[in-house]
């Protein structure tokens, strides 16, 4: 921690006091007044953010709160519209991410930033100013990376290696060049909780080493413990900054947010079971693609009024067990059963006629398609549904036009102007209108795959509510999340799948974060290779 | 016999391989242009208009490679700058460039042309059999092996080919790393244009030395499939080339031997050729995953 | 200095419709700019080019005939592209469908009845869509690339043609020379009475409007944009691409092949060596023209018969080639393609960045 730090609460505007306060000696960024506009919209207004050696610093926001942007200005990927970044007190230009890196900048990217066809060396090298010899550059990449205690084969090929150790490629990468400044964007929203215990302690490691970090993400447990500084953003402003380790998640989320986040109510009620909707028997899949999971002897029951989770961290099978249960990938026969119908080789229509409703995890593209209207993405799902909204060869676009209307006032979906392209909506509304669109057949089944994604909280929270709800009303509801915090909110009972195996689902009461954890590293598939 | 059939393979071998190496770079950087065979028969026209002018026939293949250039220029500005349809503006490209060079080429149809002279080397060219096949042909047979050999270098072995790669593998990663994208790839369309106007060259200053219409009767479009054969492996280029090579005299032999095949046949086979690997390729679907540069088509607008 | 593309947050209806205008008019420049560089006068040449065939009846009459074929040949290739089918080979599809087509006149002269032509036209269309049904199935069986079987396949359907006409289809009593038989008057496609179009108008312009019916009100229409669009919400509807694939390159093989009888049978009367001036890839260019929009196809279909009409028309009045015609063309579809980017983004030009040390403004 730099001397001079003092917690302070600042408003946006009044940025001075607070800078002068923790910027001295040993501060390596100071933004100020930073602007970055997109068209219309202002996405950082006015940005004060400094940044002292060997801090572990914090930037919180909600989805579209404009850290992304912020930080990529720090990288050089987007230039300023306005405001002055210094580096170590000299004025800067970050032309381009290689000047950045220049500079002592590294970055992490939420979306990882690596070539699949290429080596994990070749990949290295593409971020190097100068990776001399690929023989030598191989040797640094096993010792450093070893030594930090993520180990590396530098000449396997990318697209072979399971994400966590993808991740570990974009840190050693940034290790390399010896950096001051790493900047990781939501760096455990692809690991395990025990593979976030192994980050946090090199994250540890380089601040006593004095490298800064600056550290983004939603998830405020962690953000607890181990930042010690937070800076707060909300609609492209600085709205707070603090000590996270003095405040509680439900402080922190309330400063993102501006206001009390309705927390969810779980039913006081307990749930009434009732007979199983869905079973899962020993589905299993080859993968479709190289790329793809196979699926090993999912077993899974699905009664109605509850809501059953999968945990998982992304790429363990979860999209193709969403594609085997809503037909889009078909099966044998007896291993979907729907309403005691073996259906797995039936296709997506049959299911949604035997009431069932499906929310990919893909909004724009999967769910809705982006270049048609809000009414045109509801007949994507409910032409044959007893809808009416088609009759003979024809379609109804009255009644889709209807239907758009209802939806829109039950899940409070805002758009600029009546029925929108669905790709002018932001992440938030488009999701609430997706599962609106399903939960207004008022289905027997609901099978989601991360329903709050990308969604800002308060869309966020009555997404959970109404999927609550509509277990409580009678129906089976089926949630495939990453989110932990999520599952542990809404579900009843857990299960956790892993390179596409499935545990078997326990009582949420008696599942914790550490059991979840260790059955995504492979206790699930141990659990499923026994079974 | 053998001799002279091997010969005439080489010829017809030679400008395929040029425009198809042309086409791998460009597509491993991730931009599909189905303008090559427009590209080549402006190549074609050019070469033989300025050669004929000039009575050079050097001068001819560098204003061929220009015309190539100018073309892809073309298409490069709405593909790459104007984010159009990739596979719609490569059909522009090859309608404007069959269109035009039938304009051009008006002038010049029925006029002998001038053949490139091929090299000969003491000594070598003198050894029978050995000698005229690998020692005694025109400059630009050589210029496309050494072409490929190139190519294969500059992909796989240097850091600016890393690069290329990287950008058709995955634009947003190499732009997030602060590479020009569109730079890159403007150079590799370059690239390929420059190509296809050499293999047209070749065809009217070597193959026939003369210009007729439409002369190169849907060679761009075999250079395409090859590109696919290839796997994106420059190599492998040259087996490919090859073969099609053999597959399309064997018109010209048939006759020869007095085989009683109707010749329609016989021309169609080098298409149908194609098709048939084509679907051989594409069959084996790991094969096509793995190897297609992944970001191939996918048109790319950075945020700034 | 950078060129910068905003993307809009939809589609600009404004410039749906304005951007083949100014495509057209682009092009009308460009031409106008040829015609001076080959020594002529550039608005004579325009307007020789371009106005003065819809002045005259004889070359209205002309245009309609030109521009029938492409007409229904587009609508077929607007449902392959809008599904995301990127068939190539329609002069193929035309050129087999003629071939099928006219198999009835000319191995059964004498086969002469009110339900010769029907039947021809029933032929061509089928044989149309078989050829157009090869690259499909080698698109769903084998993931094989249609863009390239289907262009393939024109040059195999071209040698196809030559080798009947000039061998067992050549007419005995021809002098030898590369040309079927004239067909009967059974077999002949007339005129409308009253009018001096042929009955392949009317029947093209039923086409379209059927077409512009099922493409904007029915849920097959419905499928065919979805799945253009979003093949992986296509999949999410229920909707399979394979079935699609064959639909939609069956349709265009069929109204390609129907196009090619038609011709035959009308404007030809027999079959020779080449039996279209490249109307199979003309079409590609009006389909885009024409917004993949029945209407739009129209009206593109038009211009660019005009396009023909209008080569031959100043090749005999200022002697310039009628080849300008196929280069106007092409840079028809350019022009199209480039404003259409004007749809979907904003066009910013950027300055140059401040020196080191100045933070730029935009």
């Amino acid at each position: 921690m730099g001397d001079g730090v003092a917690e302070t609460e600042t408003m946006s505007g009044d940025g001075g006091a607070a800078r002068q306060s923790r910027s001295g000696k040993d501060t390596l960024l100071d933004a100020r007044g930073l602007i970055k506009r997109f068209g219309d919209i202002l996405a950082n207004d006015r940005v004060d953010l400094v940044i002292n050696k060997g801090e572990i610093h914090a930037l919180l926001g909600e989805n579209g709160a404009g850290k992304s942007t912020l930080v990529k200005m720090f990288y050089g990927s987007l230039e300023p519209d306005g405001g002055e970044i210094l580096w170590q007190g000299q004025r800067v230009d970050i032309g381009n991410p290689a000047a950045a890196r220049e500079l002592g900048i590294g970055m992490v990217f939420q979306h990882f930033s690596l070539f699949e066809a290429l080596t994990v060396a070749e990949n290295i090298a593409l971020a190097l100013p100068n990776p001399g010899r690929m023989s030598e550059l191989a040797n640094r990449i096993q010792s450093v990376s070893r030594d930090y205690g993520l180990p590396l084969n530098p000449d396997d090929i990318v697209a072979d290696l399971p994400v966590g150790i993808r991740q570990r490629i974009e840190i050693v990468r940034c290790l390399l060049q010896e950096p001051q400044l790493i900047i990781m964007d939501e760096p455990t929203s692809v690991l395990t909780p025990q593979e976030a215990d192994l980050l946090f302690l090199t994250l540890e490691r380089l601040a006593k080493e004095g490298c800064a970090v600056l550290y983004i993400s939603h998830r405020l447990e962690e953000v607890k413990r181990i930042c010690h500084h937070a800076t707060i953003l909300r609609h492209g402003q600085v709205v707070r900054e603090c000590d996270p380790t003095k405040e509680t998640p439900a402080s922190l989320a309330s400063m993102m947010v501006g206001a009390d986040v309705a927390s969810v109510s779980a039913s006081s009620q307990k749930p009434q079971i009732g007979e199983t909707r869905l079973a899962l028997k020993n589905l299993s899949a080859k993968a479709a693609t190289p790329f793809a999971t196979a699926l090993n002897k999912v077993s899974l029951d699905l009664r109605a009024g509850e809501v059953v989770a999968i945990a998982g961290v992304a790429g363990n099978g979860q999209g193709e067990l969403f594609d085997a249960i809503s037909g889009e990938m078909q099966v044998a026969a007896d291993m979907v059963v729907l309403d005691g119908k073996p259906c797995g080789n039936r296709n997506i229509t049959w299911r949604r006629r035997q009431n069932a409703a499906f929310v990919p995890e893909e909004r724009l593209g999967h769910g809705a398609v982006p270049g048609m209207k809000l009414s045109q993405n509801i007949v994507l799902t409910r032409h044959r549904t007893g809808d009416k909204l088609v009759s003979g060869f024809f379609v109804s676009n009255a009644n889709a036009g209807k239907m758009e209307q209802r939806i829109k006032k039950s899940f409070d979906v805002r758009m600029s102007h009546d029925d929108p392209e669905a790709r002018s909506l932001s992440g938030g509304n488009l999701q609430k209108f997706v599962v609106g669109r399903e939960l207004d057949r008022k289905p027997g089944v609901l099978i989601v795959n991360q329903p709050t994604w990308g969604v800002d909280a308060g869309a966020a929270a009555l997404i959970r509510q109404a999927l609550i709800d509509l277990a409580r009303s009678g129906s089976a509801v089926l949630v495939i999340s990453q989110d932990l915090d999520e599952i542990f909110e809404i579900a009843d009972r857990i299960a956790v799948i892993s390179r596409g195996y499935l545990s078997a689902a326990e009582p949420t009461a008696d599942m914790n974060r550490e059991r979840v954890g260790l059955l995504m590293a492979g206790g699930a598939e141990a659990q499923g290779e026994v079974a | 016999m053998f001799e002279a059939v091997l010969l005439t393979v080489i010829t017809a071998a030679t400008p395929l391989l040029i425009a198809a190496i042309g086409e791998l770079v460009v597509e491993r950087s991730g931009v599909l242009n189905l303008g090559v065979e427009g590209m080549m028969i402006m190549g074609a026209v050019v070469g033989f208009a300025v050669a004929n002018q000039t009575g050079s026939g050097t001068l001819g293949v560098f204003a061929a490679i220009a015309a190539g250039m100018a073309m892809s220029a073309l298409f490069g500005f709405l593909v790459l700058v104007l984010v159009t349809n990739q596979v719609a503006t490569g059909l522009a490209l090859t309608i404007l460039g069959v269109g035009f060079s039938g304009l051009i080429g008006e002038a010049f149809i029925g006029i002998p042309g001038l053949k490139l002279p091929d090299l000969y080397i003491p000594v070598l060219s003198d050894i029978p059999f050995f000698g005229p096949v690998f020692f005694q042909q025109d400059a630009l047979v050589y210029v496309s092996f050494a072409l490929v050999i190139a190519v294969a270098y500059f992909l796989f072995r240097t850091r600016l080919g890393l690069v290329l790669r990287s950008v058709g593998d995955n634009h947003v990663s190499a732009h997030a790393l602060g590479y020009s994208v569109i730079r890159i790839r403007f150079a590799a369309v370059l690239f390929g244009g420059a190509c296809a106007g050499l293999a047209g060259a070749y065809m009217s200053l070597a193959y026939t030395p003369q210009w007729v219409e439409n002369m190169t009767a849907g060679r761009g479009w075999i250079a395409l499939a090859l590109v696919v054969f290839s796997s994106w492996l420059p190599l492998r280029v040259v087996i490919g080339a090859y073969l099609f090579g053999a597959v399309s005299v064997l018109n010209l032999h048939a006759q020869a031997v007095e085989l009683d095949i109707p010749s329609q046949l016989l021309s169609s086979l080098p298409y149908l050729a194609t098709i048939l690997v084509l679907v051989l390729i594409s069959a084996n679907r790991r094969l096509t995953l793995v190897n297609t540069p992944a970001c191939l088509g996918k048109p790319f607008v950075p945020d700034r | 200095m950078r060129v910068e593309l905003v993307k809009r947050k939809e589609h600009s209806r404004k410039m749906a419709l304005l951007s083949p205008l100014i495509a057209v008019g682009l092009t009308a420049i460009a031409a106008g700019f040829i015609f001076s560089i080959s020594g002529h006068n550039p608005l004579f040449g325009l307007y020789k080019f371009f106005i003065e065939p819809l002045t005259q009846e004889w070359s209205l009459n002309a245009t309609i005939a030109k521009a029938t074929p492409l007409i229904l040949i587009a609508c077929g290739l607007s449902v392959c592209y809008l599904s995301n089918n990127w068939n190539i080979g329609a002069e193929g599809q035309f050129v087999v469908g003629a071939l099928f087509g006219s198999a009835l006149p000319i191995l059964m002269p004498d086969f002469e009845s009110a339900a010769t032509l029907p039947l021809m036209m029933a032929f061509g269309a089928i044989g149309g869509a078989l050829w157009a049904l090869i690259p499909a199935l080698l698109k769903t069986r084998f993931n094989t690339n249609e863009i390239l079987t289907s262009l393939m396949l024109v040059y195999v359907a071209s040698l196809l043609l030559d080798y009947l006409v000039r061998g067992p289809w050549r007419d005995p009593g021809g002098y030898n020379f590369p040309e079927s038989a004239l067909f009967s008057d059974a077999a002949t496609l007339s005129t409308v009475p009253g009018t001096s179009l042929s009955y392949a108008a009317p029947i093209t312009l039923i086409v379209a409007v059927v077409l512009a019916v099922v493409l904007g009100k029915t849920i097959k229409g419905f499928e065919i944009r979805v799945m253009g669009e979003s093949p992986r919400a296509g999949s999410f509807a229920g909707f399979s691409a394979k079935k699609l694939t064959l639909f939609s390159f069956a349709i265009a093989g069929g109204l390609a092949g129907l196009a090619g009888t038609m011709e035959v049978s009308g404007a030809l009367n027999q079959l020779l060596p080449t039996i279209s001036p490249g109307y199979g890839f003309t079409a590609i260019i009006v389909a885009f023209l024409g917004r993949l929009n029945p209407f739009g196809i129209i009206v593109a279909g038009f211009v660019l018969a005009l396009s023909y009409i209008g080569g031959e028309a100043v090749q005999s009045a200022m002697g310039v080639s009628n080849k300008i015609a196929s280069v106007i063309q092409g840079l028809l579809l350019f022009f199209v393609l480039a404003c259409d980017t004007l749809i979907l983004y904003r066009i910013r030009f950027v300055g140059r960045r401040g020196s080191a040390g100045e933070v730029s403004h935009v």
